[in-house]
Order: C-alpha cells, then structure tokens, then sequence
C-alpha cells in the first residue's frame, strides 16, 4: 500500500473541526492575566513610570524590576553586522510604538487594563526615524550607538567583471521599487501561558509559536535558569507565518513572572498589539539595473537592497534575513553571467522585522519579473520568449552568489503556464476590451524557491545561532503503534498526517498507527521548526530514515522469530513477511517489550531509533499568471484568473500541497492589492485595527487553479521540495505585471506593492 | 466591578453564570461555560472568528456582551457534532475537501455555514461567497472553504446552480 502521494485527509482536523482543539488561550483557566503597558511614542526617554494604587494581588513589573534579566541580542558574524541589543523591558529610552514598557498582573484581563490605564507613563518623545529615507538622511538620530548611521547590515557582492557586461550591453534596464509594509497576521495572534510547578520548580511556557526548542533556549540563557527547568509547549497553533519564529520581550516576562512569584500568568495579545507590536516584514527599496543583449539576453544585474528592519534586530535569525536573502537570491532562476549587490538593514523607530512567508523573495520576484517585462517592452521583444531565452536550463546549475540549483522544471513550468493560459485569446479578449474602455492585463511570475535548506545555508549566512537539521526518535509500543517525535512544530501544515503517510510506507503500517508528536521541548527531540518550506523536506527527511532504521530492527527481529534471513524480511500490511510466512508487528513488538527472553541474543534489544537530516536544499519552481481587469476610473483592480505551476518535487500530499498553494497566493494577493502598515511621520502607526489593515476575504480571493508539475530532486531524501511559501512569492508579481499590462495605454508601470486604488489614479493621473 | 446573573441555553444545555456587564458573550462563553471552541481572532468584529448562532441568528459573539445573552438560546461549534464526536455533514465535508489548516478560524466558518444551510433560500455560488466573505482565513485562501461548505449544501440538498429569483 502507498500512502505517500495520497490525498489522504487530515489526522489533525476531527478534534479542530469539534472545537475541541488547544490553542493557548483555551488552557489560560486559573491563570493570572497579564496586560502589557506599550509606548505610545516611536522614540523618546523614559523619565518615570508611577503605579497607580495597586488592588491586592495586582502587580506593576518596570524594566528596573528586571535586575539580571538579559537583553534580546542576535548574533550575525558576516556583513558587517552591528549587534543592537532589545531589552525585555526598557528602563532608559523607548524605541516604537508598541514596544512594551510594563506589565501589569491582575486577577482577570479586565481588570488588568484597568490598571494599565491608570499608571502614569512620563516619556520625552525624541525625534523618531520612520522610513528608509529618514534612516539614512545624513544627520538623523541615530537608533543604536552601535549601528551608526542606523545600518545594522551592510552586506556587498562584487563581481569585477560586471562593468565589462554594462559596458557592452546594447541595452540597460534601469528602475527602483519599493515594497510596503506587511503584517504576517496569524488569525490568532501571539499568546502565552507561563507555569510554575511547585513539584519540580520548573516552568510551563505554553506559546503560540513556531520554534519552541529555540524559545526555551534563547528564554533560559536570558533569564540565567537552567535549560532542563523550562518547558515549552507549542500547543495547537493558529497560525504563523514567520512571525512566531522571533523570540519576543513579552515571553521571558511569563517566565520571569512564574518564576519570581511561583504562579500561573497568562498573556492573550489583542489585535491591535498584534498589528502594531508583533512583528512586520517586507518593508524594502530595491533599485535595479540590468544589461542585456540586443537579443534579449541578459548580461549582467546590479542591484541596492535596502530594508527597513525596524528598532531591533530579531532572534534568532536576525535583521539580516531580509537583506540578505534578497542578496543572495536576486539572480532567480535566471542565468546571469554577473552579478553586483549590496544590501542594507536600517534601523528605525517602527515595529521589529521578521520573516514572513517568502521573506524577501516576493519582493525580489516582483523586481525580477517586471525587469523582465520592462526588458522585453524596452527591446521589442516577447516578455515569454525573453524568459525563455534566460531561464537556466541544464542543471545543476551554480548562481553568480555560489547557490546551486537542482533539477527543475523552469522552462517547462513557464510553458505550461503559458498554454494553459492560452494567451493569445487573451490578447483577443483585452483588444476587443479595449474598444470598450475596459482594461484587461495578463501578468507571468516565473521563480524559483530555494526550501528545504538545512545548516550550511544558514551557516553561509554568519548566523550565531545556526538552524538547520532536524531530529526524529521513533519508537513502537509494546501495542504495536508507532510514535514519532519531532523537533519541528507545525501550526497547520498538516505535518501529523504527512510525516506518518512517510512512516507508514517504510514499516508496512496503516498510517492510523502512526502517532506523530511536536511541539513539547520535553517530549520531542531538539529541533527548529516549521519555516522556511522546510517541513516535507527536513523532518520529512529525518522521519524518513528513523522509519527505515526502526524497520530494519523490525526485520531483525522477525527473522530471528521466523527463523528467516534479515535481508528475506518484508514489512507490509502491518506484519513482517518471509515467503510465506509472516507474524504481526504487533506480535512482535510484544515481544520485543515483554517476552525479550526470545530476542536475547540479539543483545539489549529494543525497537527505538533516531535519526538527523540535514540537508544542503533544493529549489522548488513555479510560473504563476494573473490576469485582471482594471477600473481605470476607480483604480479598483479585479483579478479574472489565477493560474500557478508549480513544481515541488515528489508531492507527500496532493490534498495539503494545494492548501499551501491556495493560501500562500491569498497571501500574494493581499500584499499585491491590499495590506500594508502605514506608520504617520512621528512614528504613530495608522493601521492598528483590521478594519485599516486589510487581509482579503473570500470576496477578494478568486478560484485559483494549481497544475502540478513534479520533478523529483535529487538532492532531498523524500524529493519532496518545499512549497509552503511560493504562492505568496509569485502572486504580487504575476499581478504587479498584469496591472502594468492592463495599463500599458497609460504607459503605467507597478513599481510599488501594494498597488492600491489610489496609488494606480495617482499613476494614471500621472501619466496622461 | 459588580457581576450580574445569567441564564442562558448553549447548545441546549442551561447554564447559569455571573458576569461582569462588560463582558463579551465570547468571553462569557469561553470562561464562563467553559466552551473555548469559539475563538477571538481580532475582538473588533471583523475577522468572525468568534461567530456563534444567538436565537439561530449569526452574531458577533466580541461584539455583543454576555448579559446580552441572558434568557437567550446559543448554538457554539460544540453543538455540531454528535456526543460521541460524530461530526456532522459540514464538519465531514471541511475534513473530506481540506477546508482547514490551523483550524482557528474554522469554528466561525462552521457556525456561519451551519446559519446559511439551515435558512429556506438554496444557496448558489453567488450567495456562497458573498455569505462566507464575512469572515477571514489567513491560511486557506478560502479556496477548500468554499468546496467544503459547496459539498455540504449539496448532500444536504441546498445547492443550486442557478441564482435563485429573489
């Protein structure tokens, strides 16, 4: 039986579908409630914070409350990086608005806002650095003494010979871009419940987050406890994105909280802290300039990444990811001879950047993919035959920045797009449009995603912590279940289901035999977590080989009672097999486990294994294709048809690889026609509710249709390659080049996401 | 603050509880009845996380208080199934067609859907999107919501292709 590549439905959903799941909120019962008090202020100095009368049993917890607590303080050891230090609670200066200040502890939520509205914050505000420009305006305020300037990052890539390819170029392609800002928003936001037990003096954290092991690491080395006294639970989890990776001030203040007055405290952020206060991305400038060919091939690329990074540098992964992401994976999935970049991170008076979905790559695609409209238009060619003509097609295949791309499908992607897309009834369509006033625009996002990357790629990037492998310690009960415990922790990838459909082919096991186990640092290996499209290719890979280790003592065993040779041994249909005769995992596990006097001489003999995967990565593909109808008067947009190849390798799930599609473009939309925080010029940021920040409802998602392609890669274990953030990295692409399409009579070229109403009138306006 | 009395039916069960006036019906809900299905996404009553059935009607449940509920029938996502954890046609279908992820939003989706099947009207794809885009999913893009409720209308004999006249 072959239940990898099975639409199998998911182990996880009975129990969320009775709401019956357990997400942090829903174990708070008993809990202390914890308000934090945030500045209301981008910067400034904190001259005095008076507690009001407290009601018995209330506290008030300032940053001088904090003796010994360390700062949040990510290591970079490349690119010129400056470490900044985040306090978990500022005594001296604040630094944005919403960063938190104090905390107030009361009996009940309600209660606790009370409080917090009564004590008296007395803050000078200071001049505030809001944008990139403000950061690097010469004499503005300075952030960090340690980053001067306000560059916490500074990272370059020269290649000598790139001058030569401009100097001969028949044509060069020059523009900037600019991305806006976004908020992950996880439908549920942040949330903690930190847990003192009076037995063992240990605490609970339970955390909506995606890197528990790394939580309990980077809280315990604050906090100067020993690591094995700190548990944290990543329970179900509503969501991440990305923005449950960082570790947050607000979670070694439970833990020191729990600690220090040996109780329960529960934090339940709000919305508005979530927008304002959690974590934002994507808020970046590129200028680009590209050398081609007469007949279209491109000769050379430079590029100036700067990153608005906000007031701190995030753990662990730092500041630098945004940056320096887009500078390693500018050159795509293009052949590109030469390459010059330098990239930045700045520091300024708004909210903490993290990763988020894609990270800088929907930002680099949207450079890449209108670089290559602009060329195609600048050299009277065809947009598609230009692609054609760049993709790089013999692999492997190594980038002018060192990556090396793995068996892919980049040439045959954009073609069945391109069929699929039937464009030139398109055209027919949008000519015939046109005569009516109406303005159709069709758009191609061709990219790669590299996934799957395990310590080598992070390790290239300086990190001082290193992320990576992944571990698994797979077990059979003396039932005859199998249970698999995993260092990553899934927040809705569906990874129960997947990494068991994995195991269940190895062992021979019905996968409702399969028990996986995440999330709980005291019941999983060590281990990183869900980001990075990393699940079906890492844990995936390491559930794989415990599988195999664990059968290969299950053959053991059975040969040993059947009195057959090992290597005879099959597994399958839930017993172990030599010619013609066989005998029940379950048999055998019960006397592995109770009758182990008949195994004695194989020696000590147990049915328990590990096993580590690190890979060095792999790169899934994908074309996706927009096309949309533009209101010229309103600048409303309307997308008619989304349309994405793609190509993940080997698919463990088809049903959970779609999901991840049709939710990573929803995300792509949003970015490209709707979100974006918007902070006024003190500093005051202006979407702190959902009714300003706009994720899209099912009236602004359209039906999105998936082809899949599957090329195997060679460099994963299970060939899977990662999916989970491609849609949202080629939709704002594929739309910001369809709008620019339906626009073309303007001469309108997207070159800022989100392309909102107004901003497509003011362009427009502009251009008549 | 002062706490006042309340009875109210959720799920057919009566519960008699003492709240502060201010408190939300999703708060009294979840702390009070112990029923912690319904979630609060964004507590402003936009994301409709925290949709339940007030008197077979969808509500807000941020958006209104608990005293408001006094005397008054609630249905909540843990109605839906059966007491043996059966689950339901709707249920069935978002497990069958992968309508969830982190499932956070899924038991607003599930009540508003339940609200939309029970109403005389057949629903068509019109009414689909235009009923299910009153609450937000950050991980579906929708897609796998839509089939799933568009499968249950159609087991339960609601579904129509054609936009009813109205």
């Amino acid at each position: 039986m072959n239940w990898t590549g099975r639409r199998l439905p998911r182990t996880e959903d009975p129990a969320l579908l009775r709401g019956e799941g357990a997400f942090t909120a829903d174990l708070a019962a008993g809990a202390r409630a914890v308000r934090f008090l945030r500045s209301p202020f981008a910067a400034g100095r904190i001259l005095s914070i008076a507690a009001p009368d407290l009601p018995p049993g209330a506290l008030l917890v300032t940053g001088a409350d904090l003796e010994g607590v360390g700062a949040i303080r990510p290591e970079l050891f490349r690119f010129n990086y400056r470490a900044i230090a985040q306090p978990v609670l500022p005594r001296e200066r604040v630094h944005f608005v919403g960063q938190p200040i104090a905390a107030v502890v009361a009996a009940t939520p309600e209660e606790a806002e009370d409080i917090a509205e009564a004590v008296l914050l007395d803050i000078e505000p200071e001049e505030a650095v809001v944008t990139i420009e403000d950061a690097l305006r010469p004499g503005a305020p300075t952030l960090h003494a340690e980053a001067p300037g306000n560059v916490v990052v500074d990272g370059t890539i020269r290649h000598p010979d790139c001058e030569a390819a401009f100097a001969r170029a028949d044509r060069i392609v020059e523009f900037s871009l600019r991305s806006g800002r976004q908020n992950a928003t996880p439908l549920e936001a942040r949330a903690g419940l930190a847990a003192h037990d009076r037995a063992t003096g240990r605490i609970r954290l339970t955390a909506s987050c995606q890197m528990p092991h790394m939580l309990r690491t980077g809280i315990a080395a604050l906090l100067g406890m020993a690591e094995a006294d700190l548990q944290v639970v990543a329970p179900d989890v509503g969501g991440g994105f990305g923005q449950k990776m960082a570790l947050f001030p607000e979670y070694p203040l439970l833990v020191w909280l729990a600690r220090r007055h040996r109780g329960s405290f529960c934090w339940i952020e709000d919305r508005n802290e979530n927008l304002i206060a959690s974590a934002h991305s994507r808020d970046q400038i590129h200028h680009l300039r590209a050398a081609f060919a007469a007949d279209g091939t491109l000769l050379g690329l430079e590029a100036d990444i700067l990153a608005n990074t906000g007031a701190f540098s995030c753990y662990p992964t730092t500041c630098g990811v945004e940056p320096l992401m887009a500078l390693a994976e500018y050159p795509g999935p293009y052949r590109l001879p030469t390459y010059s970049a330098r990239a930045r991170a700045l520091a300024t008076h708004t909210c903490p950047a993290a990763p988020y979905r894609g990270v800088s790559r929907p930002v680099v695609t949207f450079g890449l993919e209108r670089l290559m409209d602009r060329a195609a238009a600048a050299l009277g060619l065809d947009p598609v035959a230009l692609r054609r003509r760049n993709l790089v097609t013999e692999f492997p295949h190594v980038t002018p920045t060192g990556l090396t791309l793995d068996q892919a499908s980049y040439v045959e992607a954009l073609d069945r797009a391109v069929e699929a897309a039937d464009i030139p009834a398109f055209r027919a369509r949008q000519e015939a449009a046109r005569r009516e006033g109406r303005y159709l625009g069709l758009g191609l996002a061709v990219f790669n995603e590299r996934t799957g990357y395990g310590t080598p790629a992070f390790a290239a990037r300086g990190m001082g912590i290193v992320p990576g492998y992944e571990v698994v310690d797979i077990a059979m009960t003396p039932a005859g279940e199998v249970e698999v415990r995993i260092g990553a922790s899934p927040h809705g990838q569906g990874l129960r289901t997947a990494l068991a459909q994995l195991a269940a082919d190895r062992l021979g096991l019905d996968p409702s035999r399969i028990r996986v186990i995440h999330g709980d640092t005291d019941r999983t290996p060590y281990g990183w977590g869900s980001f990075a499209s990393r699940g079906a290719v890492i844990a995936g890979g390491a559930t794989q080989l415990a599988a195999d280790k664990l059968a290969a003592r299950l053959r053991r065993a059975a040969a040993r009672l059947l009195q057959a040779e090992p290597d005879s041994v099959t597994l399958r249909d839930g017993a172990a097999w030599a010619g013609e005769a066989s005998i029940p995992l379950t048999e055998i596990a019960r006397r592995v486990h109770q009758r182990s006097e008949q195994l004695s001489d194989l020696g000590g003999f147990n049915l328990a294994e590990t096993a580590s995967y690190d890979p060095g990565g792999t790169f899934s593909n994908a074309c996706h294709v927009a096309e949309v109808e533009v209101d010229a008067e309103t600048g409303h947009v309307r997308i008619l048809r989304f349309l994405v190849v793609e190509d993940a390798g080997r698919l463990l799930n088809p049903l959970i690889a779609d999901g991840q599609v049709h939710g990573g473009v929803a995300q792509g939309i949003a970015n490209a026609l709707l979100e974006e925080v918007l902070y006024a010029p003190d500093g005051n940021p202006l979407t702190g509710s959902l009714a300003d920040y706009l994720p899209p409802s099912a009236a602004e998602i359209p039906h999105i249709e998936i082809i899949h392609m599957e090329t195997e890669s060679p460099e994963t274990l299970t060939g899977a390659k990662g999916l989970g953030e491609g849609g949202a990295i080629g939709a704002p692409a594929a739309i910001a080049n369809a709008i620019s399409d339906a626009l073309s009579p303007f001469g309108v070229d997207i070159a800022e996401l989100p392309a909102t109403p107004a901003r497509i009138r003011a362009l427009i306006r502009n251009a008549r | 603050m002062s706490k006042m009395p309340i009875r109210l039916t959720v799920n057919g069960v009566p519960h008699e509880v003492a709240v502060e006036p201010r408190r939300s019906l999703a708060d009294t809900l979840r702390d009070e009845c112990g029923l912690t299905g319904t979630h609060l996404g964004c507590e402003h009553g936009v994301c409709g996380a925290c949709t339940v059935l007030l008197e077979g009607e969808p509500v807000r449940a941020c958006l209104l208080f608990g005293v408001q509920a006094d005397g008054r029938a609630v249905r909540t996502v843990e109605g839906l199934a059966a007491a043996d954890g059966t689950l339901d046609p709707l249920q069935r279908a978002f497990w069958e067609n992968h309508g969830l992820q982190c499932g956070f939003c899924t038991p607003g989706f599930l009540m508003l859907a339940t609200w939309m099947l029970e109403q005389p009207e057949p629903v068509d794809e019109a009414r689909l999107r235009h009923v299910l885009s009153s609450n937000l999913c950050r991980c579906t893009g929708y897609q796998n919501i839509l089939k799933s409720v568009r499968a249950a209308a159609q087991a339960l004999g609601k579904w129509t292709e054609v936009a009813p006249v109205r």
